[in-house]
């Protein structure tokens, strides 16, 4: 019995569920009609399905930042790279009152997944090819993606009403749950077939554990980096076409604002670690669910946009400190000393 | 042989002033006002918050380590001394000092958890980015204009050079902070210890060097340079806003690398990064004085320009490890 329990406590998504339930619990408590789910039209509504249809654009970008950080990188362009996307969908379709598209619906899409699969790939080059510290080599983007996204957009929040644009992030007539979930699962499951069915999630894992050994072993490392980071920028791509549906325009300042801080936060409560090597894809999407809870939570609360940085980046670093070895050691050290002082008592008193 | 690895260490910072004087002369020959003295002052006046917060960048990258946090720094300071000074009511520079310290003490926490704990810098400190910004936020989501006498007094102070031209308080400010740091990274026990840390952590460490206090001190320097840099950009603004200095993070660190800092550590000047601020300030100013470009432009063109330094960079370390790989052959 004892030892199930350890192998319960020791599973990879033991904890990260753990922290699912006990946000659910405080919301079901704490918030009122929490798990309410309406019919309406047709449609699933309620607090949960709002919760897992928002947290569908985290989850396909955590899927992505997943991969990158199990090679020990990290790509802080992700929300950036989403406002190109969204900035490229809305323009190719165009603001036309009467909903007419200037371009076919499927141009747009693919015209911004394109370029998103090209700019993640600019970021590999920068990582991979010529080695540049990643977060240097994406904060370029981070910066110049929304300028660029404003280039696109002449600057302006380009309104779409275009109504199939508004599938992506919302419904799709006869189908009850949100699109945005399919997307995401199809997503999911495509990753899943090709690291199962592949030998790249090792291969992956082997780069992220050193690259310098798995060069060695004659693992091509600047091609899977570039690989990574161009889906990576898939990634964030197709989740910039989920936010900008759900507003139905493209907002290049605002669309996917903090949502790289957002994806880190979803891999690192799902506990793969930012230092590389070991990953799970399924602990960052229950990961985001998480963070997408923590900020719906903090919304219900009173927490205004602004200030929710501040509170994911103090948790952020907390994950990280449990994660250090070093402050675990320096934890028990604490603990050793007092029950040391504890038996010399006993010593005395005997 | 030796002459020439002597020289890839000054080319990009030779490439750098060569930049600059070539923006400089594109821009006399297309606009005729351009060439005149306090054009070239107003390039220290308009980026003086950006030296400051260079400089603190480059021990930071000379060390091989990153600070992204800088940004939002400037952001929480501004905001912060605006909320002291006009809602508080609090001395001007008292709140001053008390900035510094709380630059000081955001730099000493990321330095710590980075070295004692081993975290990564980057998680380290974009946690500090955010963290920063939300804190700005949590202040006050509108913007506070600073209406004090003493800062008004300060931020419109003129200090004379030749005839009418002037520069600002701010800009002296950054001129000594810039002494002070040439002086530290190259007169001192500390300065050669971050040298040493970047050419090789290991064998600094074998060297006795003290490399963990050396570590956490250059990221401390890093957060007192903002704060610092803060303080001068709450003058050039006179106002706090939780979404001032957006982007300052990659402004320092392309100054940093334009001015010849290599990302991998242990080379640069501080007196390079000087020219790199010095370069962003003239591509600023040739767009403003187009006039037809979007100011995003600016942002591009500064990305754009540190990729290609960065490649350039890339280049001159290969083949330097291809000359001592020669060498041991």
């Amino acid at each position: 019995m004892q030892n199930r329990l350890k192998k319960l406590v020791r599973a990879r998504l033991f904890w990260p569920l753990v922290a699912l339930a006990l946000m659910i619990i405080f919301n079901i408590i704490f918030v009122s009609d929490f798990l309410k789910i309406e019919v309406k039209d047709g449609y699933y509504y309620g607090r949960i399905i709002d919760i897992i249809n928002r947290s569908a654009p985290l989850m396909i970008m955590a899927i992505g930042m997943t991969l990158v950080a199990a090679t020990g990188g990290i790509d802080i362009s992700v929300g950036s790279v989403a406002a190109i996307s969204g900035a490229i969908v809305c323009t190719l379709i165009g603001g036309d009152f009467q909903g007419n598209p200037k371009y076919p619906f499927a141009v747009a899409i693919a015209a911004a997944l394109l370029v998103t699969a090209l700019t993640g790939l600019w970021n590999g080059m920068l990582v991979g090819k010529l080695g540049i510290q990643p977060t240097v080599a994406t904060l370029i983007l981070y910066v110049a993606g929304r300028g660029i996204a404003q280039l696109i957009t002449e600057g302006q929040i380009i309104t779409v009403y275009y109504k199939p644009f508004a599938y992506i992030g919302g419904f799709v007539p006869g189908i009850p749950i949100p699109f945005s979930i399919i997307i995401m699962a199809v997503v999911l499951v495509i990753v899943m077939i090709i690291l199962k069915k592949t030998a790249l999630g090792l291969f992956i894992e082997s780069v992220g554990v050193s690259a310098d050994a798995s060069k060695v072993t004659g693992i091509d490392v600047t091609k899977i980096k570039i690989i990574i980071y161009t889906f990576c920028g898939l990634c964030a791509g197709i989740a910039g076409l989920i936010i900008s549906s759900m507003i139905r325009a493209a907002d290049a300042n605002n669309a996917g604002l903090m949502y790289e801080m957002d994806a880190i936060l979803a891999v690192a409560v799902g506990g793969t670690s930012l230092n590389g090597g070991r990953f799970s894809i399924a602990a960052s999407i229950i990961g985001a669910l998480i963070v997408q809870c923590i900020t719906t939570t903090m919304y219900a609360i009173g927490v205004s946009s602004q200030v929710l940085p501040m509170i994911k980046a103090i948790i952020v670093i907390i994950i990280c400190l449990v994660q250090s070895e070093a402050f675990r050691k320096a934890i028990l050290n604490v603990f050793k000393i007092k029950r040391g002082l504890t038996h010399e008592k006993n010593a005395v008193k005997l | 042989m030796k002459k020439m690895q002597l020289n890839s260490k000054y080319v990009p910072l030779i490439i750098t002033i060569l930049l600059f004087i070539l923006m400089f002369a594109i821009g006399a020959v297309r606009y005729p006002t351009f060439l005149s003295l306090q054009v070239f002052l107003n390039l220290f006046i308009d980026n003086a918050y950006l030296i400051i917060l260079s400089i603190g960048m480059t021990f930071v990258l000379l060390i091989g380590g990153i600070d992204i946090s800088v940004g939002s720094v400037v952001c929480l300071v501004c905001m912060a001394s605006a909320h002291l000074v006009e809602n508080v009511g609090m001395n001007p520079y008292l709140t001053m000092v008390l900035m510094i310290l709380l630059g000081a003490v955001y730099g000493l926490v990321q330095g710590c958890l980075i070295q004692y704990f081993k975290m990564q810098p980057f998680i380290v400190t974009l946690a500090g980015l955010f963290f920063g910004r939300g804190a700005a936020a949590w202040i006050s989501i509108e913007t506070i204009n600073i209406t004090n006498k003493t800062y008004n007094d300060i931020a419109h102070y003129r200090v004379k050079i030749i005839g009418n031209n002037f520069i600002s308080i701010g800009s002296v400010i950054a001129l000594v902070t810039l002494v002070i740091a040439i002086y530290l990274a190259h007169y001192t026990k500390f300065g050669r210890a971050v040298y040493a840390i970047g050419g090789s952590e290991q064998s600094a460490l074998l060297m006795g060097l003290p490399v963990a206090r050396t570590k956490v001190l250059v990221y401390t320097l890093s957060g007192t340079c903002s704060a610092l840099a803060g303080i001068v950009f709450s003058f050039y603004m006179l106002s706090g806003y939780s979404l001032h200095g957006m982007g300052m993070e990659l402004d320092a660190i392309a100054s940093t690398v334009i001015g010849g800092t290599l990302l991998t550590g242990g080379v640069g000047y501080v007196i390079g990064s000087l020219f790199g601020v010095l370069t962003q300030g003239v591509i600023q100013n040739l767009i403003m004085f187009d006039g037809t470009l979007n100011s995003w432009w600016t942002r591009i063109a500064i990305a754009a320009l540190l990729c290609i330094f960065m490649i350039i960079q890339k280049l001159l370390t290969n083949r330097g490890s291809v000359q001592k790989k020669g060498q041991v052959a």
